[in-house]
């Protein structure tokens, strides 16, 4: 390949990845140019305003549902992560009957259509005459979590070196103090990790919370989607904009840390 | 292909004992550590599914309960050519779906596989940054730009390039673009990880023995991530089918798909027994792909 | 050599261990004194790490008992026994530096700050480590994870070391350094070293007693006098260092004089405990083996010289029999040798021979007695 070729197929890369990221953040940069819109309607752009960035704050019941998604989602990540990483490493480190077969009832809900584990999710509270809450609704949030923090920590601990398990023990460390001073510290990447996913499939979640959410729980989805129907006020725009901004940040906190943690030398 | 016996026998000195009785010592931890997940996969997602199969073969109630007499009628009703026809728009938009996204997605996944260290981590950093905003927001963001006095009509007249508004939304169009729009990354992340694993050496190796770059893609990259192409397509598919909130929002009630007709029955129609049936079938279908997908190689350790 | 009194520091008493069908450990008895540096040496396998591992606690025992200072250990877990190890692959632990990990026993004992200072402090000039007390693993060579390694076990002033391969990684050289170092160690430390390894060498060097397995068995347990010049079976003799296998039947008996008939010829040896018409191995070392142009009264057997081998301080000399079985006869490089194809024969002293039983199983347990020779000080 000459170097013309080179550039022209360069050019060609870049232009198409390009085309495909402005693809991929349109709608969002409409709803955040919308977000200081002076209009109501996200029709035209009438005039620059910060209002609605304030207007967010005194919609009542916006601000309940952030407070439900933050909720939901802390609550579950936490649940997901201490079940989900003891099972890694109890998978990991024992062989026992059955264990196949938990395997395989653990990517059941990974790969099953989320309707189906939403439906299923309602009709069975609905028969036990549980009523839909944020309770329900923080149950199901960790019934599709775990899975994927068990499987993301079982993968980071696969390099794991169990002698370093028997030196603790050798030098005097019970079983649980090992898992707290030496299993946990070293695999602590891992659970990360699967925290941040059990995190975004937390966040992103529509379609179980349309079916596990009650009345009083609505989450933000839930809150907007019933909006698109009567109409979304920009007050939701800002909102979003705020959120995406948040993201942002923290994600490139967490960068910064991973950068920082590999100059270290750690492990 | 399990992922659980990878460490040598050496490091785990449990490796070699056979499945006979453990000793308490060691059977305590681990009922202690497994013992949580099982039983969440038994209440929250065995029990649950087991009793959706018990009512899809019950009756629908007078006021929407469920009446417990036992009948096929649910799955009979599967065959009216009214759901039928929803089936098949279902799984075409899908296929189409699936199709557009790997179309869009390999030289994606290839291209920024390809990038150096240092951009790597941004471009795969900004795939994953809209994932953080919710699915439902960004499809709405899609209802600003489609619909009749929305953003691209908007532009497009005013650059004089139509005389009237064009139909975008509640077209079986914008349900389309609206999923390959949130089922993306879904794709191109098995995809980025299939790529990137290959071995340079075996490009080089190629090259050496006289297959340009052109050839070399055919005969060595694509093979070699077909896996990935199998998990990025099973990734996208099946949830196609779910998704109603997308179809919903983008195509109104023009477009029917069997998620929304779940969701009907579940709600409006207040028809359980028959959206259990539904799921049931869902469920079928998505074991019949999965066994098809393992048959062709594809493994689970992939889909994550 | 053990110091008097000799008390019985640890002991494995009808030891089994079994994977399954698999017998890892056959019927085991072994006791190691206090104070002195035991090798246990053999192909990879041969049981030894495995019954290292059940003198530590990370495997079960599957019949037996491990005794250590009297008390039998088998249900203890390893945090509760009263000796360290030393692992092949160092096993310091990665998020901890050099001063945390050397102090991690003695934080698991509650031991006050100033005197983990103190101690740690101690082990590193032991090691002669000071200075490394901020370092991480990641930042150190296997030479100084393993001094490391060492100091950590031994901070927690453990009745028994336990050793398992732990010189494998290094490089020769730096291998023969810490062999010395390990050695000297011991002797100014003055506890009980109980050492892993598969080389001949090393254990030959280092060891008070060595004890030699096979497939799960104890062939032999001795000084490293005692392996090398009286091996108790084929399997001992062939391990360590070189032999001169040749198979004989005993043609008459008197006393501690045998006569015996080789293949090829015959030859008068000394030894006891045999009987008429057994058929037995004579061992003998190359460097013990000797060849002349006359006949040697006593010895009957004749070869032919087939080549040199030069190997730098040492010329081997390659005899072979009449029946195409060849001798290995090492001399230092400068003595004179004997022209190829010469005929010669073959003799050696008769107090350099080792007369072996032909059984398979090890006398130990056949038998169920310790034999006369072999024994433990």
């Amino acid at each position: 390949m000459n170097k013309h070729t080179k550039q022209l197929s360069k050019f060609l890369s870049t232009g198409f990845v390009t085309l495909i990221y402005i693809f991929l953040y349109l709608p969002i940069a409409i709803i955040v140019f919308f977000s200081f819109n002076t209009s109501k309607l996200n029709v035209v752009f009438q005039g620059f305003t910060l209002k609605w960035y304030g207007v967010m704050f005194q919609n009542g019941d916006l601000m309940s549902a952030l407070k439900n998604t933050a909720i939901v989602a802390v609550s579950s990540v936490i649940i997901s992560i201490f079940i989900g990483t003891l099972a890694a490493i109890g998978m990991f480190r024992y062989q026992f009957r059955g264990k196949g077969i938990v395997d395989s009832f653990l990517y059941i809900p990974i790969v099953i259509p989320e309707i189906v584990m939403g439906i299923s999710l309602l009709a069975f509270y609905h028969i036990l005459n549980i009523n839909l809450g944020l309770t329900t609704l923080i149950l199901a949030h960790v019934t599709f979590s775990m899975p994927y923090v068990v499987v993301t920590v079982r993968s980071r601990l696969s390099g794991y070196d169990m002698s370093l398990e028997e030196a603790a023990m050798d030098l005097g460390a019970t079983r649980l103090h090992t898992l707290r001073r030496i299993t946990l510290p070293i695999i602590a990447p891992g659970i990360l990790a699967g925290a941040m996913l059990a995190l975004t499939l937390s966040l992103d979640d529509v379609i179980v919370s349309f079916f596990t959410t009650g009345v009083d729980s609505v989450t933000l989805p839930i809150y907007i989607f019933n909006k698109v129907k009567t109409g979304v006020s920009p007050d939701i725009n800002a909102l979003i904009t705020l959120i995406i901004l948040v993201t942002l940040l923290i994600m490139l906190f967490i960068r910064n840390l991973e950068a920082r943690n590999s100059n270290k030398g750690q492990a | 292909m399990s992922s659980t016996t990878t460490a040598p026998a050496v490091l785990r000195p449990e490796a070699n004992t056979p499945k006979k009785r453990m000793p308490l010592s060691q059977l305590v931890p681990l009922l202690l550590m497994v013992g949580p997940v099982v039983l969440w996969l038994l209440i929250f997602v065995a029990a649950p599914l087991m009793y959706v199969f018990v009512i899809s073969f019950m009756k629908k109630g007078t006021y929407g309960g469920v009446v417990m007499s036992f009948n096929f009628e649910n799955y009979l009703r599967i065959f009216d050519p009214l759901y039928l026809r929803i089936f098949l728009v279902s799984i075409i938009i899908a296929t189409a779906t699936t199709l557009l996204c790997l179309i869009l997605g390999y030289p994606f996944a290839y291209i920024i596989a390809r990038a150096s260290k240092r951009n790597k981590g941004i471009l795969l950093s900004l795939i994953m940054l809209p994932f953080w905003t919710n699915s439902l927001i960004r499809t709405y963001g899609w209802i600003i730009l489609l619909r009749t006095n929305g953003t691209f009509n908007t532009l497009l007249a005013s650059a004089n390039l139509i005389s009237h508004p064009l139909q975008m939304l509640y077209t079986n169009g914008a349900v389309m673009v609206g999923m390959v729009y949130t089922l993306f990354p879904f794709m191109v992340l098995p995809l980025y990880s299939s790529i990137e694993k290959l071995d340079r050496c075996l490009l080089e190796a190629a090259n050496d023995l006289g297959a340009k770059p052109r050839r070399t893609f055919w005969r060595v990259t694509l093979p070699l991530t077909v896996p990935g192409i199998f998990a990025g397509c099973i990734q996208v598919f099946i949830p196609t089918l779910g998704y109603f909130f997308i179809s919903d929002l983008l195509g109104g009630g023009n477009s029917v798909l069997v998620g929304n007709l779940i969701r009907n029955q579940f709600l409006a129609a207040r028809d359980w027994p028959f959206g259990a049936a539904l799921s049931i079938l869902l469920i079928v279908f998505t074991i019949v792909l999965m066994r098809v997908y393992k048959h062709f190689g594809g493994s689970l350790e992939n889909i994550t | 050599m053990a110091q008097v009194p000799e008390k019985v520091m640890v002991e494995l008493r009808n030891v089994h261990k079994s994977y399954g069908e698999n017998k890892v450990v056959k019927n085991l008895n072994l006791q190691i004194l206090e104070g002195e540096f035991l090798t246990m040496l053999g192909p990879s396998g041969c049981g030894k790490t495995t019954t290292l591992r059940m003198i530590a606690g990370f495997e079960d025992v599957t019949a037996g008992e491990v005794v250590i200072e009297g008390e039998n250990v088998v249900n203890m877990p390893p945090y509760q026994r009263n000796v360290n190890t030393v692992f092949q692959n160092y096993a310091l632990f990665p998020h901890m530096n050099v001063y945390d990990n050397i102090a991690f026993g003695l934080t698991e004992k509650k031991v006050n700050k100033e005197e983990i200072r103190q101690r740690v402090g101690e082990m590193l000039s032991l090691v002669q480590m000071n200075g490394y007390e901020k370092r991480m693993p990641s930042q150190m060579s296997g030479g100084q994870k393993q001094r490391v390694a060492i100091a950590r076990a031994l901070v927690n002033r453990p009745k028994v070391l336990l050793l398992d391969e732990p010189l494998g990684a290094l490089d020769l050289k730096l291998r023969k350094q810490m062999q010395v170092e390990l050695k000297h160690l011991q002797r100014q430390l003055g506890i009980t070293f109980i050492y892993v390894t598969h080389d001949q060498e090393e254990s030959l060097t280092m060891s008070d007693r060595i004890a030699v397995m096979n497939n799960g068995v104890l062939e032999q347990i001795g000084s490293p006098d005692m392996i090398y010049n009286r091996p108790a079976t084929k399997f001992v003799a062939d391990f360590i260092g070189e032999s001169n296998i040749l198979e004989a039947s005993v043609e008459s008996v008197e006393g501690d004089k045998l006569k015996v008939i080789f293949e090829t010829g015959g030859a008068e040896v000394s030894a006891s405990g045999f009987k008429q018409d057994e058929m037995v191995y004579i061992s003998v070392r190359p460097e013990k083996l000797k060849c002349s142009t006359e006949a040697v009264p006593g010895f009957n057997l004749r070869g032919i010289v087939k080549e040199h081998i030069y190997v730098g301080s040492i010329s081997k000399t390659i005899i072979e029999l009449p029946n195409g079985q060849d001798l290995k006869m090492s001399l230092l490089t400068g003595t004179p040798l004997l022209p190829q194809g010469a005929a010669v024969w073959v003799y050696w002293e008769k107090a350099d021979t080792v007369v072996l039983h032909t059984q398979e199983e090890s006398l130990y347990n056949l038998i169920g007695q310790v034999p006369k020779f072999g024994v433990s000080v």
